[in-house]
């Protein structure tokens, strides 16, 4: 017999500050995760592009702690209780597994140090040539440092489905999808900002491609988040945010399709083609990003 | 009653079949609390004008008002059903499972409490609890709920809202000794013809047992309350979850290498 899922629930309201805080999370890991692979799997061309990541993951990250704070309201002061367990008489660190808020927290703190460290580290490799961590610790900090950046670009969709809401608990789907949409908008983002380092669009079809395998995951995902809702009977929470999905769509389709597909490209004419490329790849990077946020702001308000 | 001891296990057994809906519950537990209230607000069909559970109501009188065109059975007539609601203090609590401070916690009459200068004002609570028992005090920055009278208990005092209860639909005492009540009060109604009075959270089917659990005269449903196959606690989604997100990585990890070491772009 169908039995649809019930929920008698309180909405937890969290609404624009939590929206930014997964667009940037999945921004911030996404973007290292890229930096890394194009750093250890790529050309030594891609050197540039991979920079570009480190950079971005930098910013994006930082702006995260500050839109989770501010989430907190008048108790923000009270964040780092997040960290520490101030219970009277049962003090101590804080980490529980089953809480993916929890183990989001400090992914969050230590996936931090590894940004900085390796956006520092691309830094003083533009401004001297010279590298902060020997080629081998370099490696291994990059495999770590991505690994948190995997978990913290997916931990998010994950945390909403660890609840008793409607949608959200109804999938399983959502740490994958906000993955997978995080990857696709970091390489939309590093594509955008290949204008301000031409030496970089070596990798723009390397990043075309790669976003084409990510929407194809993210498509997939979407099928797979939609079918259990459907299954669970709470499809109809979703149906009001189509204008949303149908943004996240279309940002999926414009990865699909390589829009941003280079014209000819030469060896050593990367400066040349930055220009034809400018137009096209910016429209749809602009619409890759903004489909990563129409995805998530669908997900987040379907369940309010 | 007996003397209120700490390390014993204590509840409420909540008998909608006697409720008459008048907010007394309601009432006591926002004067012993001093809770303000939310500001009135006009529901238009009900008489049921608090809503819902919230930072400001820790009892709600449900008026459940679809009156069925034909009663239950032979001398039972349908008639509205009402039901006050409260927080489960569940065995296994969902609130408690996701709580990233620590700041829910179970007291020494195993009941659960929001530790209000721990908690930092998350809400990760508010999305995991079944029954929409929390609430977000805007004040305060923090979470709310029915504390089961801590400092009420920690005084040997029961609850306000099982002593103002004019026809002991709330009862208060020891959960072995409400269980056993409950059963009593179930044959009894059983033994009348109402065979549709049915306990709710007496046993472990429901998060392992409720605290706080009921004497429904319907199915859980018809008054809000998850039945037995969806009281899921929020971990059921756990390693799903993270599982999707692996294979989502180790794929996403494969196609960018993939992607990033094809030849012949130069």
């Amino acid at each position: 017999m169908f039995l649809a899922a019930e929920h008698f629930v309180q909405a937890p309201q969290w609404t624009w500050y939590i929206l930014f805080y997964f667009f940037f999370a999945g921004l911030a890991g996404g973007s290292y995760v890229l930096a890394t692979l194009l750093r250890l799997g790529g050309d030594r061309r891609d050197e540039p592009a991979a920079r570009i990541g480190f950079y971005i993951s930098l910013p994006a990250l930082i702006v995260c702690p500050i839109l989770l704070t501010a989430d907190l309201g008048v108790s923000w002061w009270k964040f780092w209780h997040m960290l520490i367990d101030v219970t009277p008489g049962d003090t101590g660190v804080n980490f529980k597994f089953l809480s993916p808020m929890s183990m989001g927290v400090w992914a969050l703190l230590v996936f931090g140090f590894f940004v900085l460290i390796s956006a520092l580290d691309a830094w003083i490799a533009d401004r001297r040539g010279a590298t902060l961590l020997p080629p081998l610790v370099d490696r291994i900090f990059m495999i770590v440092g991505s690994l948190l950046g995997l978990f913290v670009a997916s931990y998010t969709g994950v945390l909403l489905s660890v609840s008793n809401q409607p949608v959200w608990s109804d999938t399983w789907a959502l740490g994958g999808l906000f993955l997978a949409s995080g990857l696709s908008g970091a390489a939309a983002l590093i594509t955008l900002l290949v204008r301000y380092r031409p030496e970089a669009a070596f990798s723009l079809e390397r990043l075309r491609v790669a976003d084409g395998y990510f929407s194809i995951l993210e498509l997939a995902l979407l099928v797979a988040f939609f079918a259990t809702v459907v299954i669970a009977g709470t499809a109809a929470r979703v149906v009001p945010w189509f204008p949303l999905w149908i943004v996240a769509l279309l940002g999926i389709a414009a990865s699909l399709f390589g829009f941003r597909r280079p014209r000819s490209v030469s060896a050593g004419a990367e400066a040349a083609i930055a220009a034809p490329i400018a137009v096209g790849a910016t429209i749809v990077s602009i619409l890759v990003l903004v489909a990563v946020l129409a995805m998530r702001a669908a997900v987040i308000f379907s369940a309010q | 009653m007996a003397a209120i001891k700490a390390g014993e296990t204590y509840g409420f057994f909540t008998d909608t079949s006697v409720c008459i809906g008048c907010k007394a519950c309601e009432v006591a537990c926002k004067e012993w609390n001093q809770l303000e209230g939310d500001s009135p607000t006009f529901l238009a069909d009900s008489f049921d004008n608090t809503g819902s559970l919230d930072a400001q109501n820790w009892r709600h009188v449900k008026f459940i008002e679809k009156v069925p065109d034909e009663p239950a059975t032979a001398g039972n007539g349908a008639a509205w059903l009402m039901m006050s609601d409260v927080c489960k203090h569940c065995k296994h609590a969902s609130c408690m499972e996701v709580c990233p401070t620590g700041a829910i916690i179970r007291t020494e009459f195993n009941t659960v409490f929001i530790q209000q200068d721990v908690c930092n004002g998350c809400r990760n609570c508010i999305a995991a609890c079944p029954y929409g028992a929390i609430g977000m005090n805007q004040r305060t920055g923090t979470a709310h709920k029915c504390t089961l009278c801590y400092d009420r208990l920690q005084g040997g005092l029961e609850p306000a809202c099982a002593k103002a209860c004019p026809t002991q639909s709330i009862q208060f005492g020891p959960l072995a000794e409400l269980q056993q009540a409950a059963d009593v009060r179930l044959a009894a109604l059983h033994s009348q013809g109402a065979a549709q009075a049915q306990l709710y959270g007496r046993d472990e089917k429901i998060y392992g047992g409720l605290n706080a659990f009921f004497l429904l005269m319907d199915k859980p449903e018809t008054y809000g309350l998850p039945d037995a196959e969806n009281a899921k606690l929020p971990s059921h989604n756990d390693v799903a979850g993270y599982l999707a997100a692996l294979v989502t990585g180790a794929l996403a990890v494969v196609a960018g290498l993939v992607a990033f070491r094809r030849r012949g772009t130069t």
